[in-house]
């Protein structure tokens, strides 16, 4: 048998060495053949593709990197880009260097920006416990605190104003935890709210004048609304939009969800309304019609009106949001809470809600980004956010006819803004992620 | 065996509104009702103090007063002259045209940009994942104003198009001019007996539909196929085109022309509108790719390889098998979208379109001094179209959802 086989000549004997895989094969040149190349269709699409991106990068790369950055005026600007190349087609970086701080704070006073610089570092510092498990707990405290310290620090006047604020929260607090005995939800909640009321109206106006003059400490220059502006407002306005319409969203979203047919009903309007009437509507109302709602005489802060605005409107479509993080939980947790003899409150906050807001985790970061976004349609009422500053800042003798500059800044700012909360919503999907794919 | 005793029947206790499930229910919708009868009233009574100390009165008489405005693009007749009821009429009709063209330009660019974003291609799936993120991160309103400086800088002035080298040309076989002033394009021109091609075009259609109903239910009866795309492209050319050359060409193009220091002839489209109805579509064409996409991805793979496995060349698969699903999950979301351009619309302030908002919340708000009245009429129309639109779509939705027995 072995004879035969060794006298066929077309047999191997020996094991060839192993080839390198074809140069086609292998490498850049495959990567390109199967992304790139892969078919005509392909072919043209990536040629295309090609032909979009030089044409894009020719034109801007020169005129992003040629800008100059230190001049006090469009025309001194053209007049150095003249020098330098010999026509102006560069940008102009130097409105942005030469305004920023305008940009940033508005109109605020020049002296005071160490507060609103205070005021943005005490801001990451709260926030970081909210957003990251590993940041030490203790310093909830300063989150808690902060809502107050940032209305000190921005608007300044006597500290005991937002103390007495927070010592309303806190006796309310207080009043919900004594009632807590009586066994039920809606007779702790209303003894609470009337009595932060109480405070609020009758007996801390007459304790804070009183301590006002008694003890005049951390009395810092005050400073109006219409004073503020540039990016400082959107973050004031979006921050605080956000953290009140979370919890009006889920309260509203629970109202619609619920048997109880005057408070359904009364939810399902609210939400459909807002959801119905362009955000633009509702700041004109806020800027217009509000002083016909209120008691005659009564006049509120425009910032204030805004907030309220924006909360609504974000709120609504955060009730939907969660709405729907609601109906895609299985019904099964629904009488698994029951049957382990929940109450309403206690099987929300305990089996539905954690479930139901991580489900709803993208819709509601996806909210909240509209929500930011939108900040820029205050520059309609007369406050100036970074939008309405570059008009502004165009109408200047010396800065006529500078576009691209402003809204490449301001793109670029909302963009790292909103890409961040995007990217950390996606973190924090995969971060809670409990099934086990 | 033991029972548990029979609730008490002793009577109604006052604790029980609390206590007791059956009544705590009624409890608190009547406290909630008093809460909401109590804001409402007192709103209202605040808003009846405040017209009087101002003396004014709630009042929609205003809407038939004469405007004395102009607005710079009118769908329907109207001129300074007209009542205010009519010029929230024209704005209306603005705001609707704007949002029905970004509507449909926006599903273009999206389908493309959220299937492009799925090929196989890397550069191409790269750049539309850059047109997305940048387009999706970045307020519109910045968009708008930002596709506006390109209209109204960038682009050459109608006297560029003069003399025997102008620096621009027109482009489309001189049918179209974009300059800085707005867009001119041809304008058809109906003459006498327009009408009649127009409803042959329009019966032309009706057949294609019924002849695709009829070639539907031939096949499913013999299995026998008709070359539905040709027979469906001759009737919706060959009738309408017959009747034209019969009745003498009644309807022709009205070109735009350079006319002194202006485009004359042909429809002008200003730059306004240019300018917002692209800004919303690319902005909302971004938020529906990703629609898209997910729509796409959430078919599972299964039923790609079921389709190739009954032989399902890879276009009918597409249009048989994965599109049909992907609609379902697609629609929803694209309703809100929908919803979201026309709202977005009332942005139009920024460019100075005359919507709605600038006509019956702008000029006619200001120049009457009814700022209630004409917020809450603008509110209630902005809503009704919302409503409207909302339920045409939802009807849509319910007939391709999964019949589910």
């Amino acid at each position: 048998m072995s004879d035969t086989t060794n006298s066929l000549s077309y047999v191997r004997k020996e094991m060839l060495d192993q080839q390198p895989a074809p140069r086609s094969q292998v490498g850049a040149s495959r990567w390109i053949r199967e992304n790139l190349f892969n078919g005509w269709f392909n072919s043209i699409l990536t040629l295309i593709s090609i032909f979009v991106i030089y044409k894009v990068l020719a034109g801007s790369l020169p005129w992003l990197f040629g800008g100059v950055w230190d001049a006090t005026s469009l025309e001194e600007c053209r007049a150095i880009l003249n020098e330098r190349f010999g026509n102006t087609h560069y940008a102009c970086w130097a409105v942005i260097t030469e305004r920023w701080n305008q940009l940033i704070y508005g109109f605020y006073p020049d002296t005071e920006y160490w507060r609103a610089n205070l005021a943005f570092v005490l801001m990451l510092v709260a926030l970081a416990p909210v957003l990251f498990d590993a940041v030490p707990r203790k310093l909830l405290w300063l989150t808690i605190a902060f809502p107050f310290i940032l209305v000190w620090l921005v608007w300044g006047g006597t500290i005991w104003g937002p103390l007495s604020v927070a010592v309303g929260f806190a006796l309310a607090g207080l009043a919900f935890k004594l009632t807590d005995a009586l066994d039920s939800m809606a007779v702790s909640a209303i003894s609470a709210v009337i009595v932060a009321f109480l405070w609020w109206l009758v007996i801390g106006p007459i304790i804070v004048g009183g301590l006002d003059s008694a003890l005049p400490v951390g009395h810092l220059q005050e400073v109006e609304s219409r004073e503020l502006g540039g990016f400082m407002i959107c973050v004031i306005i979006g921050i605080s939009g956000i953290a009140f319409s979370l919890p009006l969203g889920i309260v509203l979203a629970l109202g619609r969800k619920s048997d109880l047919f005057i408070v359904k009903t009364i939810c399902v309007g609210f939400i459909e309304f807002i959801r119905g009437v362009p955000l633009i509507t509702l700041l004109f109302t806020a800027s217009l019609l509000l002083n016909y709602f209120l008691p005659p005489g009564t006049t509120f802060d425009l910032t204030l009106r805004v907030i309220i605005m924006v909360t609504f409107f974000s709120s609504a479509y955060m009730a939907e949001v969660i709405r729907g993080g609601l109906a895609a939980l299985p019904k099964g947790q629904y009488e698994a809470a029951d049957a382990l003899g929940l109450d309403y409150w206690k099987a929300q906050r305990l089996i539905i809600m954690p479930q139901a807001l991580k489900i709803s985790i993208p819709g509601i970061v996806n909210t909240f980004i509209g929500l930011f976004k939108d900040t820029t349609l205050v520059m309609f009422i007369g406050i100036y956010d970074m939008l309405g500053l570059s008009n502004a800042i165009r109408a200047n003798a010396a800065w006529n006819g500078v576009y691209w500059e402003l809204f490449i800044f301001i793109g670029l700012v909302f963009w790292i803004c909103c890409f961040a909360m995007s990217r950390y919503s996606q973190w924090l999907e995969r971060k809670l992620r409990t099934d086990h794919r | 065996m033991t029972t548990a005793p029979d609730p008490q029947q002793d009577g109604f206790r006052l604790s029980q509104l609390i206590y007791d499930t059956r009544y705590r229910s009624i409890t608190i919708q009547v406290i909630a009702l008093i809460a909401f009868m109590a804001i409402a009233a007192f709103l209202v009574r605040n808003t009846i103090i405040n017209l009087s100390n101002l003396g004014k009165d709630i009042d929609f008489g205003f809407l038939f007063n004469r405007a004395a405005y102009d607005i710079n693009q009118q769908l329907i007749p109207y001129s300074s002259d007209s009542t205010h009821l009519r010029a929230t009429i024209v704005g209306l009709l603005n705001t609707l045209l704007v949002a029905i063209l970004g509507c449909i330009l926006a599903t273009i660019i999206g389908v493309i940009a959220g299937v492009l974003r799925l090929s196989k291609n890397w550069l191409t799936a790269r750049i539309m994942t850059f047109y997305v993120e940048s387009f999706r991160n970045i307020p519109v309103l910045l968009w708008i104003l930002a596709f506006m400086a390109v209209l109204s800088e960038a682009l050459p002035t109608p006297r560029a198009f003069r003399g025997e080298n102008p620096e621009a040309s027109m482009w489309l076989f001189d049918s179209i001019a974009v300059t800085n002033r707005g867009t001119y394009i041809p304008a058809p021109v109906w003459g006498s007996g327009s009408a009649f091609v127009v409803i042959t075009f329009l019966l032309s259609i009706l057949a294609i539909w019924a002849f695709g109903k009829y070639a539907m239910r031939r096949f499913e009866s013999t299995g026998q196929m008709l070359p539905t795309f040709w027979i469906k492209l001759a009737i919706f050319f060959v009738p309408s085109l017959i009747v034209f050359f019969l009745l003498g060409r009644p309807i022709g193009l009205s070109m735009p022309e350079l006319k002194g220091f202006n485009f004359g002839g042909g429809l002008h489209m200003r730059n306004s509108m240019l300018a917002l109805w692209l800004a919303l579509s690319f902005y909302t064409g971004a938020f529906i790719a990703e629609i898209v996409r997910s729509g796409i991805l959430a078919i599972s793979r299964g039923q790609t390889e079921a389709a190739f496995a009954l032989g399902l060349r890879p276009s009918r698969t597409m249009n048989l098998v994965i599109l049909p699903q992907a609609m379902r999950v697609i629609i929803p979301p694209l309703i809100s979208q929908y919803l979201n351009l026309t709202k977005n619309s009332s942005l139009a302030l920024a460019v100075g379109y005359m919507d709605l908002r600038s006509t019956l919340g702008g000029t006619t708000l200001n120049t009457t001094g009814r700022e209630l009245e004409s917020m809450l009429l603008m509110m209630a129309i902005y809503l009704v179209v919302s409503l409207l639109i909302s339920t045409g779509m939802n009807v849509y939705n319910k007939s391709v959802k999964l019949k589910e027995r």
